[in-house]
């Protein structure tokens, strides 16, 4: 078998103590900032990516990976803990964690959601590892208007195919691509609505759009909203350990949970709380305890968490196959790939095999590194949780500035940074999603290269944009994708898609 | 962004959201003006470029060009959506608490050449606090700056990253 070879090669790469170091180090950061409210995983990957410029790329890529896991980890015990769930995917979470948490049975909810992860993402990555050959050779096949149809339907599914408008995901994600206009064209070296401003001639920083609509857009929203949520922490009363019933009812939902989560994050469409809500409702159906849904059902726990966290191995596959992010934290990670001048694609299995590989082995290691890290140690974690707020907002803010600074130590950059962040507070007032204007700005620039270089190769016959089958079956989906969700919503069942609005991560 | 981003129309301000409200959504309609003022002005930057030679009839003005006409026709939507159901409810926002937080970032982006990392992002430290309700100003201004400082030594000093030193950070390195 050649992947068990290539994936070997690669764990001897990630068990490098500097990328074990990493690895540690970003699972760690990623756990701390999955169990804060107010930051996320997106958030922590592009305040790093002025840190890093300078590091190994597979060293620091192996980071990143472990603070999006790390994220989706921490997520649940503030679910469980606080109701409050500290990253979107974690939503669900909170239904059935919290009802356990204040029944005393805090402990079990922990551990059937970290084991639940481990499981999940254990068997997630050898689907990574097992299907990316698979899609590399799909991928190379593809033309570069196959490719535009790709990123089409990937613009769609994030930004109109859930939530509970269309009209402001759409108006999102056009914000996105607008401001990915904004420098010089690659291409031509022209400069694009740079209004005479050399500060303007390379781009938007992907650090100060994270950190304007993340860290200071929430704080806007946070310190200027009237109500006072009522947080609780429960405290974790007795073990942490499951005793064997929560055993016998916990092991199939973790397996069904990845064999949702898993195909959905894979997928070209957005996010992993879609498979969340699913894995919900599958163990809902299939629970044969239906009385304690809503009152604190083991199951409603350990489907969802081990959804999510299939996921988020889900989404590396398009990121690392195709170059397609699915999600803002991948969205992020693929502008760190750029920052090392590497392109997520087909061809990075070829030039850059050790990275890939390395990086992929890397998240079995880092799975290992979170049980501990959340098992035994959550009890550190929950001291987070009792962070005043003042001070929590003062410190992201503190630190999400310096991410910004470091990329660019400018006064420009800073007000940059105010004006979009107003931008971002205006976003969350109004309810339009914030996800889809990060991976507008990232994947924009990528689609109108593919865009142009279909047309360049057409002379610009525009009609060479639906030549190939494949392109024409990704613009149906993108169509099904826009059109299903109004018809949904027409027929009164917009609730559902609301609650699947894909926030943060 | 050149226009003002979509929070102008100010907090506290919105109009009816009352029970069975009939008129059109304010809010919607301004976003929709916002919208279509940003169509407008990527349409004429993308027109004032100077053409070089149409080299297989594609070029860096096609993106923009459509990506105008996707924000005209957003507009459109907005006006459409303010009339039907507007935007969704929301709560009466408090200026004060945003106002220290703005306040915060603005004296940081004036004082970061001046003054220096630490000085800078210290206000913005305390100031956010103080939009959180924790004060007083004398106590959390030097806390906010020696934690910048501490930041400034391990960024700027170990981890080589360019962060601007003012006075305070000239006495260490």
């Amino acid at each position: 078998m050649d992947t068990f070879a290539l994936l070997a090669h690669g764990l001897v790469g990630a068990l490098q103590p500097t990328n074990l170091l990493y690895a540690l180090i970003g699972v760690t950061l990623g756990t701390a900032v999955g169990v804060l409210p107010g930051i996320g995983p997106a958030l922590t990957v592009a305040l790093l990516l002025p840190v890093t410029y300078q590091f190994d790329p597979t060293a620091s890529l192996i980071m990143f990976a472990g603070i999006y896991y790390g994220g989706m980890y921490g997520g649940s015990t503030t679910s469980i803990l606080l109701n409050t769930p500290g990253e979107s995917a974690s939503i669900v979470t909170a239904l059935e964690g919290n009802k356990m948490a204040r029944k005393g049975r805090g402990g079990p909810a922990l551990a059937t959601a970290a084991i639940g992860s481990f499981v999940a993402g254990l068997i997630a990555t050898l689907g990574l590892a097992f299907i990316s050959p698979w899609m590399v050779k799909f991928a190379l096949s593809l033309g570069p208007a196959d490719y535009f149809a790709l990123m089409v339907l990937a613009f769609v599914t994030v930004s109109a195919a859930f939530g509970d408008s269309a009209l402001r995901g759409l108006t999102a994600l056009v914000l996105g691509l607008t401001l990915g206009l904004v420098g010089i064209d690659l291409q031509t070296g022209q400069a694009r609505l740079a209004f005479g401003l050399p500060d303007l001639l390379d781009g938007i920083e992907v650090t100060t759009l994270a950190v304007a609509l993340f860290a200071v857009g929430e704080a806007l929203k946070i310190a200027a909203s009237p109500s006072e949520a009522d947080e609780r922490i429960e405290p974790v009363k007795g073990s942490v350990w499951m005793n064997r019933e929560d055993w016998a009812r916990s092991w199939k939902p973790w397996l069904r949970g990845t064999l949702i989560g898993f195909p959905i994050g894979a997928m070209p469409a957005g996010g992993a709380e879609i498979g969340t809500f699913l894995s919900y409702s599958a163990e809902k159906a299939l629970t044969r305890h239906p009385e304690e849904f809503g009152h604190g059902a083991i199951e409603g726990v350990a489907g969802p968490e081990a959804a999510n966290n299939a996921s988020a191995a889900g989404t590396l596959v398009p990121l690392l196959t195709l170059g397609l992010p699915t999600s803002a934290t991948a969205a992020i990670m693929l502008a760190g790939f750029q920052q090392f001048g590497l392109q997520p694609g087909p061809l990075l299995f070829a030039t850059n095999a050790t990275l890939v590989w390395s990086l992929i082995a890397s998240l079995l290691v880092a799975n290992l590194m979170l049980v501990v890290l959340n098992l035994p140690l959550v009890g550190v974690w929950v001291r987070l949780l009792a962070i005043p707020k003042p001070w929590l907002y003062a410190g992201i803010l503190t630190f999400a500035t310096l991410g910004t600074i470091g990329a660019n130590p400018s006064p420009f950059e800073l007000g940059m940074l105010l004006l979009l962040g107003l931008l971002g507070y205006g976003l969350r007032r109004y309810g339009y999603p914030i996800a889809p204007v990060v991976v507008g700005l990232i994947l924009g620039p990528l689609a109108e290269q593919q865009l142009r270089r279909a047309l360049a190769i057409s002379q610009g016959d525009a009609s060479v944009l639906v030549h190939s089958p494949v392109a024409i079956v990704l613009y149906l989906i993108a169509a099904v994708a826009v059109l299903l969700p109004v018809w949904l919503r027409l027929r009164g069942r917009g609730k559902v898609l609301s609650q699947m609005a894909a926030d943060e991560d | 962004m050149t226009t003002s981003p979509d929070g102008g129309q100010g907090p506290g301000q919105d109009p009816g959201q009352g029970p069975g409200r009939r008129r059109p959504d304010v809010a919607a309609l301004v976003i929709a003006v916002l919208l279509a003022v940003l169509a407008a002005v990527v349409f004429l930057e993308t027109r004032a470029m100077p053409v070089a030679a149409a080299y297989a009839r594609v070029g860096p003005a096609n993106a923009p060009y459509l990506i105008s006409a996707f924000l005209a026709v957003l507009a459109v939507g907005h006006v459409v959506a303010a009339f039907l159901h507007g935007l969704p409810e929301r709560e009466a926002d408090r200026p004060g608490p945003m106002l220290w937080i703005v306040g915060g970032l603005v004296l940081q982006m004036l004082l970061l050449r001046p003054a220096g990392f630490s000085i800078a992002t210290g206000l913005l430290f305390a100031f956010t606090a103080k939009g959180f309700g924790k004060g007083p100003l004398w106590f959390t201004v030097p806390l906010g700056i020696v934690v910048s400082l501490v930041i400034w030594l391990i960024f700027a000093g170990l981890l080589k990253l360019s962060l601007p030193a003012g006075p305070l950070e000239h006495l260490f390195l």
